[in-house]
């Protein structure tokens, strides 16, 4: 049944000699009853769609109900002419934006873990693979990295807005995100798990407010958190920084601050800012 | 949950639930169904009642009965299509009791007049439960291949039926008993890990007392 714990996969990691997406590829080849080339393909299917769907973003579209579209494009300016965060995390800021409202237009994306936090690992792996020239192959590799890391917070907590709040789903993103860009940058496993750990602890308590119940407010700007903090904590467990809290101990505590959030507080459209005045305000204008 | 429900699906937003889960109700309705629909009436409950228009759940629910999958680019146009395609489509809510939160209710006719109706849940991640067909409980996914059986209730077609899957070595792995009134009409959900052969089926049609056989294999189109 997968990987319960962060710990199970380093053990597996040291006891063969190889990298964690390795051992995440080997465990998904034997869970399922795939040959090593189906799983690669997948993922890289999956890997491909998140280019074509980046590069679907239109900033003239509008969601249904009128709330999203066309702050990517303002941002992808701005990147573009030079922005106080640097050339690079302009353009990752803009890329999570622009995958947000893909979304919220009904665009084709790659739910990564959920399609609220769609944008995260694509804004974080497409800009990294410019920047840095990074074969497809690393990629898929870095993919399968981000995968083992959400399989095991899917599994000793969880990944879902409405029971978790939303440190479950952009949080999640955001520690597979960090996993992914330690891999990539020659980080060793204990590295990628702290780097999820570091992501997620600062991203905990997150709640999951979606202003009418839907995807958009403040989903699309969360995407942005979850790729910043994201490369801020493969940096620091980059720079030898470790969590002082063990991994899968913060994965547990993300469940029990899950558990202990208020129901409006978990996608129900009650609290948070959709509990707001202004939200309500948006609400009753709403063009369908 | 295996590492592709984590990265993946592939699909139209914005939501997984309230987007490709519905998507994928519409399209097992139509697997149900068994042939081209022509009328569609739709009974939305609970948060796709509230939230459904935002989310494009009744535009994925009317592309899923037109054969789209969750990914299908066109699930934003379905309105439109469905109009091209001569698919009537009334689209309101409806009052459950204990269901989901994520829940509708769809009834399909086909040209030859059958009909058939779906109440079925969006569990997350764009998977769906069946909850029930044509009023009685079902609970299945549909996910493996999954024989669908109404019958009278009276003795003896679970063992005829079970020993029909032995002939042709079919494992079933779950397998659940239905009915809405003893002596009334039974249905029987048995989902197996093998396909099971196109004449089985037909077999299984054309012996007395079974109203009527339903096979989904989603792997097979
Ligand atoms: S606020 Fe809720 S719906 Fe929006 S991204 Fe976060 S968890 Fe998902």
């Amino acid at each position: 049944m997968g990987f319960g714990s962060l710990k199970e996969i380093l053990a597996v990691c040291e006891q063969y000699e190889i990298s964690f997406c390795e051992a995440v590829l080997r465990d998904d080849i034997s869970e399922r009853g795939v040959t090593q080339e189906e799983s690669v393909s997948e993922m890289n299917r999956l890997w491909q769609q998140m280019k074509l769907s980046a590069n679907s973003y239109d900033r003239c579209d509008r969601s249904a109900s009128g709330l999203s579209g066309g702050d990517g494009g303002k941002m992808r300016d701005r990147a573009d002419a030079g922005c106080i965060s640097g050339g690079f995390m302009g353009k990752v800021i803009a890329s999570a934006l622009e995958m947000g409202e893909c979304n919220a237009c009904m665009k084709r994306i790659v739910a990564a873990p959920t399609a609220g936090s769609c944008g995260v690992l694509p804004a974080v792996l497409i800009n990294y693979a410019n920047e840095y020239d990074a074969p497809e192959e690393k990629i898929v590799e870095a993919l399968y990295t981000a995968a083992g890391i959400g399989q095991v917070i899917a599994e000793r907590a969880s990944i879902a807005g409405a029971t978790g709040g939303c440190q479950a789903e952009i949080g999640t993103a955001s520690a597979m995100a960090a996993g992914a860009v330690v891999y990539l940058s020659g980080g060793d496993s204990e590295a990628i798990c702290h780097a999820a750990a570091m992501a997620l602890k600062n991203l905990m308590g997150l709640v999951c407010d979606p202003v009418g119940g839907l995807v958009e407010v403040p989903c699309v700007k969360r995407n942005v958190i979850g790729a910043i903090n994201a490369i801020s904590a493969a940096d620091m467990a980059l720079a030898g920084i470790k969590s002082k809290i063990l991994p899968d101990d913060v994965i547990d505590a993300m469940k029990d601050v899950g558990d202990k959030m208020h129901s409006s507080l978990r996608e129900t459209g009650e609290g948070g800012v959709a509990g707001t005045h202004s939200a309500r305000e948006q609400i009753s204008k709403m063009q369908f | 949950m295996n590492i592709f429900d984590i990265l993946g699906p592939v699909m139209v937003g914005p939501s997984s639930s309230h987007t490709a889960g519905a998507a994928r109700m519409g399209y097992m309705t139509r697997r149900l169904l068994g042939e081209e629909p022509v009328r569609a009436h739709i009974g939305m409950y609970g948060s796709f009642a509230a939230t459904g228009k935002g989310h494009g759940t009744d535009k994925a629910l009317v592309g899923g009965l037109m054969g789209m999958q969750p990914d299908d680019m066109d699930i934003p146009a379905s309105f439109k299509i469905a109009k091209e395609r001569g698919l009537e489509v009334e689209i309101g809510t409806v009052t459950l009791r204990d269901a989901h939160p994520n829940t509708a209710v769809i009834t399909a006719e086909g040209a030859s007049g059958r009909s058939v109706k779906v109440q079925a849940s969006s569990l997350g991640g764009g998977r769906i439960m069946i909850n029930k067909l044509d009023d009685i409980e079902v609970n299945c996914s549909c996910e493996i291949p999954t024989l669908i059986i109404h019958n009278q209730d009276t003795p003896g077609y679970v063992a005829d039926i079970t020993l029909r899957l032995l002939e042709h070595d079919v494992n079933i792995a779950n397998m659940s008993l239905y009915r809405r009134k003893r002596g009334g009409v039974a249905v029987m959900v048995i989902e197996v890990d093998q396909p099971i052969p196109a004449e089985t089926i037909k077999r299984l049609e054309s012996r007395k007392g079974i109203i009527k056989v339903t096979y989904i294999d989603i792997g097979e189109n």
